[in-house]
């Protein structure tokens, strides 16, 4: 949060802290049934999540011809190559291992942050929108 | 390392090009080896190690960066290729093309491209560009190690 914060990009990051938030505000159902916002930039995924498992979330959304173009970065402290290959096989966009180290998780957010918003260009560009764009799922 | 080891396959058919992005990769050593291919062809027959390549270790790239437009196969297609091969379906592949064409967009996305890149007209944030990607495909991304 404060590494994606420092880059000016807090108006436009939406945070669910677990996998059924997540899915509800991807999908406009339940508290986000009246979210206006579009698909998000990009959506940075923790595989172990409570209630729903972030490999669950990404198999929902890509099975979802609404939201399975939109891209998903694994950001996680598994380094299990069976989590790895099983989220590449599932359509993951990018997989990042979180570093230990707190400067170094930093960093690695920043990276993403700048790689995803900046140089990528999704599937539809929805970068003029002024509403939260990007969805961090923590 | 042999001659056919490379880190990055670059498939590109433009020589300026080409020229730009090497240079972006080699400086401050992103990438210790890159593997230009300038048609679709001749970059099918390097990754599935057949025609001139035949002798090739089968060993994947760890990033391609691919042109939307090539002589003889098109970069689609070598994308499609790609996905559709067990052996070649999850290495990490950019769409780093000069198309804006929504249409590009959505096929690429829904052939499993990583991601897509526009190339920008000027020369030094060509290189910038190349160089971002290089450091972010090697150094933050982690992938398969099939």
């Amino acid at each position: 949060m404060h590494a994606l914060k420092k880059h000016h990009l807090e108006d436009r990051l939406h945070v669910a802290r677990n996998g059924a938030d997540a899915l509800e505000f991807v999908f406009w159902t339940g508290a986000y049934a009246n979210r206006r916002a579009a698909n998000p930039l990009v959506i940075l995924l923790d595989k172990n999540l409570p209630i729903v498992d972030g490999l669950v979330v990404l198999r929902m959304i890509r099975a979802d011809p609404r939201t399975r173009l939109i891209p998903v970065v694994m950001l996680t402290s598994s380094a299990e190559e069976r989590d790895i290959i099983e989220s590449y096989r599932l359509g993951v966009n990018s997989y990042i291992i979180k570093p230990v180290d707190f400067e170094k998780f930093g960093e690695a957010v920043r990276a993403l942050g700048c790689y995803w918003m900046v140089l990528n260009r999704p599937p539809i560009d929805v970068r003029d929108l002024s509403q939260s764009n990007s969805a961090e799922v923590l | 390392m042999n001659q056919y080891h490379c880190e990055i396959m670059l498939i590109e058919d433009n020589p300026n090009d080409e020229l730009l992005a090497l240079h972006a990769l080699k400086d401050r050593s992103v990438a210790n080896s890159v593997h230009v291919a300038r048609d679709g062809a001749e970059a099918l027959d390097f990754l599935f190690c057949t025609g001139a390549f035949a002798e090739r270790p089968p060993v994947n790239p760890r990033l391609i960066l691919l042109d939307r437009s090539l002589p003889l196969v098109d970069g689609m297609e070598v994308l499609r290729q790609i996905r559709a091969n067990p052996q070649t379906e999850l290495i990490p592949v950019v769409m780093l093309t000069s198309s804006q064409e929504e249409r590009d967009l959505l096929e690429s996305y829904n052939l499993r491209v990583n991601s897509y890149v526009i190339k920008p007209l000027d020369h030094e944030k060509f290189r910038e560009i190349v160089r971002e990607l290089g450091v972010y495909w090697l150094a933050v991304n982690w992938q398969a190690s099939t």
